[in-house]
């Protein structure tokens, strides 16, 4: 998704999957437009139950690719939405909570990477997402700041923290005591 | 703490039917529920927590949001009453802080210190699920909550389950993921729109919550949807007071 809200590309492990994905952002029907604009998850454990009636084009094209069951995470933290990340399974069946659990790190792993641009999993430098609020509180006053979007806001966050090499929480501190304030020319 | 009047219940409970019909939004729903708790057995401070399903307690709504009371809920992802409740699925309830040291080494200072020596905690409860728990403080450390109140606050406890879950729930656990989901980014919401007021009218982060709850409950909007609206719609701003 692209910073004004509008769906830029999307990228997924299956040819036809990704023409569908990319068609229901055309058709305005499907699950991971509906995550994204309900701002949460959308979980289909069975295509063939209730969702013809939700999305009568998007589940015939699905069913069509092999497509039972799918799953929509929207990719944000709060106000701020940068994708969707979506399972799709050949068989009709809920995830199980090993495998909720593990979609929603994968979700997160798919934040931090778009938030910093580049695949920070793997380095020990990356930020974790953290849930402390100080982090959140920070990223408004930030998007006040600089009068950015507040994705940009946690991005500059971020890569103050990493550049400094400090946790984020101590640097997301620092903004609400009004120790650092964010400037233009600031990275 | 003296038990409940059956008159203060029964308008509690009144209150918490009407909210489930009326148009509903979850955060704000949890956020009256801890006022109401709060206000029915004389708490200084009642929170909840959710957990985000990876096993984690996540503060998501509290009857009052200073810093140092949403520290207490932080910490309580390690340890704590509220991870207790949540372990157990039992209430924790008249826990003397003073000898609790022991127990919570981290979080009984810490709550001594930010002025409650006495806290409770029940388990939100969905049959064997636990999927969360809420928290109530007090400011008095020999006051005890008596039988009828811990049954009057796991009653409220389990009325914020069967909010979060809808009569739908009971037959897709999908909702329940969606819903609990829905809630923690709810909160974060209302974090980011505490920081845009905070920053924009000069404000700590503790005044702008009181600002943007004061804003809500005079043109009696929603609290997660004015905070989407702080945060997404700058012209928002100018339409909030100082507290």
């Amino acid at each position: 998704m692209s910073k004004g809200g509008v769906p830029g590309f999307s990228v997924a492990s299956d040819l036809a999957c990704e023409q569908i994905e990319d068609l229901q952002f055309t058709i305005g029907e499907g699950a991971s437009a509906d995550a994204l604009s309900l701002r949460r998850p959308v979980l289909v454990p069975d295509l063939a139950d209730d969702s013809a009636s939700r999305w009568p084009v998007y589940s015939a094209a699905m069913h069509d690719c092999g497509v039972r069951a799918l799953f929509a995470f929207p990719i944000q933290v709060g106000a701020s939405r940068l994708g969707v990340f979506t399972m799709f399974r050949g068989r009709p069946g809920g995830l199980t909570a090993e495998e909720l659990a593990l979609a929603l790190t994968f979700t997160e792993v798919a934040l931090t990477t778009l938030l910093d641009g580049h695949d920070t999993s793997g380095d020990g430098l990356a930020q974790a997402m953290t849930r402390q609020a100080v982090v959140f509180q920070a990223q408004g006053m930030i998007m006040v700041q600089l009068g950015v979007s507040l994705d940009e806001a946690l991005i500059r966050l971020r890569a103050h923290a990493y550049a400094d090499g400090r946790p984020l929480t101590d640097v997301a501190h620092d903004v609400l005591t009004r120790r650092l304030r964010f400037q233009h020319q600031d990275t | 703490m003296t038990a409940v009047s059956a008159e203060r219940l029964a308008r509690v409970f009144v209150e918490i039917a009407d909210t489930l019909v009326d148009e509903f939004e979850i955060i704000d729903f949890l956020h009256r529920l801890t006022l109401r708790t709060a206000d029915l057995v004389d708490a200084a401070a009642v929170g909840l927590l959710l957990a985000d399903q990876r096993g984690r307690l996540q503060f998501v709504a509290a009857s009052q949001e200073q810093a140092r009371l949403l520290e207490l809920f932080q910490l309580q992802t390690d340890e704590g009453p509220c991870l207790d409740a949540f372990r157990t699925a039992a209430p924790v309830v008249n826990a003397n802080l003073a000898s609790s040291s022991g127990r919570w080494p981290r979080f009984a200072p810490h709550a001594t210190a930010a002025g409650f020596p006495s806290v409770h905690a029940f388990p939100l409860r969905l049959r064997s699920e636990v999927i969360g728990a809420l928290n109530v403080f007090g400011t008095d450390g020999e006051a005890r909550l008596e039988e009828q109140d811990v049954q009057v606050v796991q009653a409220i406890a389990d009325v914020a389950t069967i909010a979060l879950l809808q009569e739908r729930a009971i037959r897709r656990s999908e909702i329940l993921t969606e819903q609990l989901q829905a809630a923690l980014n709810s909160r974060i919401v209302i974090e980011q729109a505490k920081g845009v007021v905070a920053q924009a009218l000069n404000l700590g982060i503790d005044e702008a919550f009181d600002a943007i709850r004061a804003h809500a409950r005079r043109r009696n909007l929603r609290l997660g949807e004015l905070a989407h609206d702080i945060v997404t719609d700058f012209t928002k701003i100018h339409e909030i007071s100082p507290p």
